[in-house]
């Protein structure tokens, strides 16, 4: 997997929620990994285990607790205001909800022409007309409709109006944040093949968040499985769902549904009993739930796979 | 009984390959939009449109306003008198050819005393609604956008000035100072922009979290961005319609003031001054009184009716 150098380095991040009442939400609890630049590493678990949080915590949408993330070398996190504001050119997001994610209020090309604006990238109102109308066109849409509103298009056609405008600044590096969930079947598929194909024409790397296993397989290099905050599980895809060794992420791979009757009625499910901590709680209350996160590590167990242990001694 | 069900087709005659052709689907052409494109302006124009009762008060509230710029005036050149004109021959006569809606007790025309009150009402209500539009909008955006400390201690000063009656803020500052429009205006305004700021606070609260907002976060727009361009243009529904049913309230607090004798001062008239002066003979000359009553009561419920309408058109899913 040594595509490249390493473009993204996340280390030690955290990022805890103040609930009330003296409870924090670890959200994020010290997580590290490093991604390689034209790699796509999916970061997959359930429902509420930060992993949204994670990925809005990396691009300083949230201001991390701790840890840092360096992109190229530099820690995003120590920079100035101003500094940020360019380095937003290189790392964009794609969101999860086609519905919520595009401002009811815009046309397609103000949508996809704020960025442009908000960096000064295009010089005169032909320039950023013919710029949007060249970023529809990648995503496959028909660049006439730029003057619609996102109401009138369908679910997929959001999401494509929601890559181009990620696209519009040139980024090295895009967070997909379960872009693909709020979509059809067959949609999900056309809009899975343009993330591949664009990363393939821009030699883009991903950070692609999903729940849904079988799709993180077929797009990712890598797999990293959250559980409660933490990575608990990373390898190589293949690795991965061959060979799975924490046994979180057993759990989740017996949950796979698999397109054939006979299997499914006889597969046999692994169900997790109730956790033991959750991540609400007093700021040094356990929070590892039933593997004992709080004192375990991530040890490398074969090249590339590292699985979460109880720490020795 | 039919011994075999299954029925060997008849085989279709001839095909061949250049029967079956690739008639084109390109996914660019099957997605294009046959629909006109519609703003969510003209959506809620159009949901307003239908609506026949906001419509109607809609029209009569332009009505309205239009005779209360133009009948003063028109009669004026008409019949060559004005609002404070009397003609002390001619004392509470009751409705006539000359004196529309009769005269009062100084022996003034009531039509255009009539008017001249519907247009004080109306530049208090729209003037006092402006005002606390622009205070409460901003007030209540920084509230809802910052957050934290910040919406904290403004909020709790608002609060403590919601907190001081109303009434006793505003018959203090009519009487510390001299009483005039603006004066009323002032008076309304010191505490009329709180309702507005919550408004405001809990629209831009509820929507910086949406996506978009995070998008453009993401792409690095600063605070007057995202406050100006993507949280205020989508809040904008519920602020008209706050605006447009604290008129009426505007109005109704003139009339009040004014009724209690605290509003504009002799010879300026206003509906509410009007209709205190016409109490003290109303079972005698009821008109006096008849008008200035239905004026106001019919601009309120325009108002109100007109806010109603305007609320189920900019934001339907609030209907039911």
């Amino acid at each position: 997997m040594s595509k490249g150098k390493t473009l993204i380095e996340v280390e030690g991040l955290k990022k805890y929620f103040n609930v009330g009442g003296g409870n924090v939400l670890k959200a994020v609890n010290d997580i590290s990994f490093s991604i390689a630049e034209g790699e796509t590493l999916g970061l997959v678990g359930e429902s509420g285990c930060g992993k949204s949080t994670a990925g809005r915590t990396i691009l300083r949408l949230y201001e991390p607790t701790a840890g840092s993330v360096r992109f190229n070398g530099v820690d995003i996190n120590q920079l100035s205001p101003k500094k940020m504001k360019a380095m937003r050119r290189d790392m964009q997001m794609i969101f999860q909800d086609p519905y919520a994610s595009l401002n009811p209020r815009f046309t397609v090309t103000d949508i996809i022409g704020e960025a442009l604006d908000i960096h000064g990238l295009a010089g005169s109102h032909a320039e950023r007309k013919k710029r949007v109308e060249e970023l529809l066109d990648m995503v496959g849409l028909n660049p006439d409709h730029a003057t619609r509103y996102p109401h009138e298009f369908s679910g997929g056609q959001r999401q494509r109006i929601g890559i181009a405008r990620a696209l519009a600044v040139n980024p090295k590096f895009i967070i997909c944040d379960e872009p693909i969930s709020a979509l059809d079947v067959s949609i999900q598929a056309q809009v899975v093949n343009l993330l591949e194909d664009l990363q393939d024409r821009l030699g883009l790397t991903y950070l692609f968040i999903a729940h849904d296993l079988s799709m993180v397989k077929h797009i990712s290099d890598r797999v990293a499985v959250m559980y409660l905050g933490r990575i608990v599980e990373m390898a190589d895809s293949e690795e991965l769902y061959a060979n799975p060794m924490h046994p979180y992420t057993k759990t989740l791979l017996s949950a796979i549904p698999i397109p054939d009757p006979e299997v499914e009625a006889n597969k046999k499910r692994i169900l997790l009993e109730d956790t033991a901590s959750g991540p609400i709680g007093k700021e040094g209350a356990a929070s590892g739930g039933l593997f004992d996160l709080d004192n375990s590590e991530l040890v490398e167990v074969s090249k590339g796979h590292f699985v979460s242990m109880p720490k020795k001694g | 009984m039919d011994s075999n069900p299954i029925k060997v087709m008849p085989t279709p005659v001839d095909l061949t390959a250049e029967d079956f052709r690739k008639i084109g689907t390109d996914e660019k052409e099957a997605e294009v939009i046959q629909r006109e494109s519609i703003s969510a302006w003209r959506d809620a124009w159009q949901r307003l449109r239908s609506n026949k009762l906001a419509m109607t008060a809609l029209i009569i509230l332009g009505l309205i306003t239009l005779t209360a710029i133009i009948a003063p005036w028109l009669i004026g050149k008409i019949y060559g008198y004005n609002y404070y004109s009397n003609d002390l021959l001619y004392t509470n006569k009751a409705p006539s050819s000359t004196h529309w809606f009769g005269t009062d007790d100084l022996g003034r025309d009531m039509f255009i005393r009539t008017w001249m009150g519907a247009r004080i009402s109306l530049i208090v209500g729209l003037a006092a609604a402006c005002i606390d539009l622009l205070i409460g909008v901003i007030y209540g955006g920084i509230m809802g956008y910052f957050g934290g400390r910040v919406d904290e201690i403004m909020n709790k000063f608002s609060e403590i000035l919601y907190s001081i009656p109303y009434l006793l803020v505003t018959i203090l500052l009519l009487v510390v100072m001299e009483p005039s429009l603006g004066t009323i205006i002032l008076a309304l305004t010191i505490t009329g922009w709180i309702n507005m700021s919550w408004i405001v606070r809990g629209e831009i609260m509820q929507l910086k979290n949406r996506e978009y907002v995070l998008a453009s976060r993401s792409m690095g727009a600063g605070h007057g961005r995202l406050l100006f361009r993507h949280l205020l243009p989508n809040a904008v529904g519920p602020i008209i319609v706050t605006v447009t049913l604290s008129v009426p309230n505007a109005i109704f607090a003139e009339a009040f003031l004014s009724f209690l004798g605290l509003g504009v001062q002799a010879p300026v008239a206003s509906l509410g001054s009007m209709i205190s002066d016409a109490l003290t003979g109303w079972l005698y000359y009821p008109w006096r009184m008849l008008f200035p009553a239905i004026l106001i009561s019919l601009t309120m419920l325009s108002f109100n009716i007109f806010g109603d309408g305007l609320r189920d058109a900019l934001d339907p899913k609030l209907k039911k």
